[in-house]
């Protein structure tokens, strides 16, 4: 007999079940029930993460109503996000807030204040990424002044944040020296969806056996638009580079083709 | 390990669209470039749909191929991993199919 309707199988049921029987219960059978046992096809041609795209998409509309450039930071865990952080705000001349992602602890936000920007932390518990509506749900709470640069520091994981998109205008993705050199083969996805790729560590270099010209080609055959920058963010080469790479994106939005600009940047 | 997310939004959609009806079976297509393993979906898939009306259901995963155009010289380039190269040497593709991640259509009883 059927657990779910209760009816008798040998009365009715002429199909294949894709569901399974209890059999810890007896009623009558030869019950007179008529009903469509049938299965139904129902077409439905739902993305999986429609949900998620839509309050991206809403992001964008807050995005673009306060002017903000924002920047979706990703990397693995300890590449050096929230170092290079603190010193864009202190250097680069940008007012900067940030979200902070980790799975637990607001020692990133803190650090992030304690250099003079605002930021919120969210925690996502078990959770590997950010999604589009912690970002939205964050955006109230951070309200970043209209022109300035919004980062949010993903969580450290090269996997999960690439499938989601938070609204940004641009992925871009930190590694360091201390990684691998064939990383961009091993991660492809990340690398693909990033805009920007910065080196960091490279102070550490005359010490690890990382080789600089087989990362770039990895990360192009991966990417072939990826820009590469190579910095340190403890001793500071190459932070102007990054700067700069900041300050134009950014005038780009606050220029009169707003529009074109935002498209050249995607 | 995002799999489990998937698998109950893929279970939410599906239970929506159910209006109270048991769902017996989903087809979900995934593609051979997206970021999701079939196996740790289907393993997630199971557990995330217990207490709901997809209890028990069937999941089938119709894998999608990935295919690309070369931007260089146009030509089509099948794809098994989320990069490749044209035989033209060029490396700059433009994604047509595998990045698909969508419930096809579903049975209910």
């Amino acid at each position: 007999m059927c657990a779910t309707c209760g009816c008798s199988e040998a009365a009715h049921h002429d199909h294949e079940h894709g569901h399974q029987h209890g059999h810890g219960h007896q009623h009558g059978h030869g019950q007179a029930h008529e009903h469509d046992h049938v299965p139904r096809r129902v077409r439905l041609e739902r993305d999986v993460l429609e949900k998620n795209d839509r309050a991206a998409e809403r992001n964008r509309g807050s995005f673009a109503a306060r002017r903000l450039l924002a920047l979706n930071l990703v990397s693995a865990p300890g590449a050096g996000k929230t170092t290079l952080l603190e010193r864009t705000v202190r250097e680069s001349g940008l007012p900067v807030c940030v979200i902070e992602g980790d799975q637990a602890t607001s020692r990133d936000a803190d650090r992030i204040r304690a250099a003079a920007a605002r930021a919120l932390q969210i925690n996502t518990g078990a959770g590997c990424h950010l999604d589009a509506g912690m970002i939205e749900r964050a955006l109230p709470a951070l309200e970043p002044a209209p022109g300035s640069l919004l980062v949010i520091e993903n969580v450290g994981n090269l996997v999960c944040p690439a499938l989601f998109d938070l609204g940004e205008h641009a992925k871009v993705l930190l590694a360091s020296v201390a990684e691998g050199d064939d990383k961009p083969l091993k991660y492809p996805h990340m690398f693909r969806a990033a805009s920007l790729l910065l080196l960091n560590k490279v102070d550490l270099l005359p010490h690890v056996s990382f080789d600089v010209a087989r990362f770039a080609a990895a990360a192009r055959e991966v990417n072939p638009r990826l820009s590469v920058f190579q910095l340190s963010a403890t001793r500071g080469d190459g932070l102007s580079a990054w700067y700069g790479w900041l300050r134009a994106r950014s005038g780009q939005l606050s220029a009169p083709s707003r529009a074109a600009a935002g498209a050249d940047l995607r | 390990m995002h799999e489990l997310g998937i698998a109950m939004r893929v279970i939410d959609l599906a239970v929506e669209s159910s209006a109270g009806a048991r769902v017996s079976r989903i087809v979900l297509e995934v593609g051979k470039l997206a970021t999701v393993l079939p196996d740790a979906l289907r393993f997630c898939f199971a557990a995330a749909a217990e207490g709901t009306a997809a209890e028990g259901a069937q999941l089938d995963i119709v894998e999608v191929p990935g295919m690309a155009r070369c931007r260089e010289c146009g030509g089509s380039v099948e794809l098994s991993r989320p990069f490749g190269r044209c035989s033209c040497g060029n490396s700059d593709l433009e994604w047509l199919s595998g990045d698909e991640l969508r419930i096809r259509e579903m049975e209910v009883v």
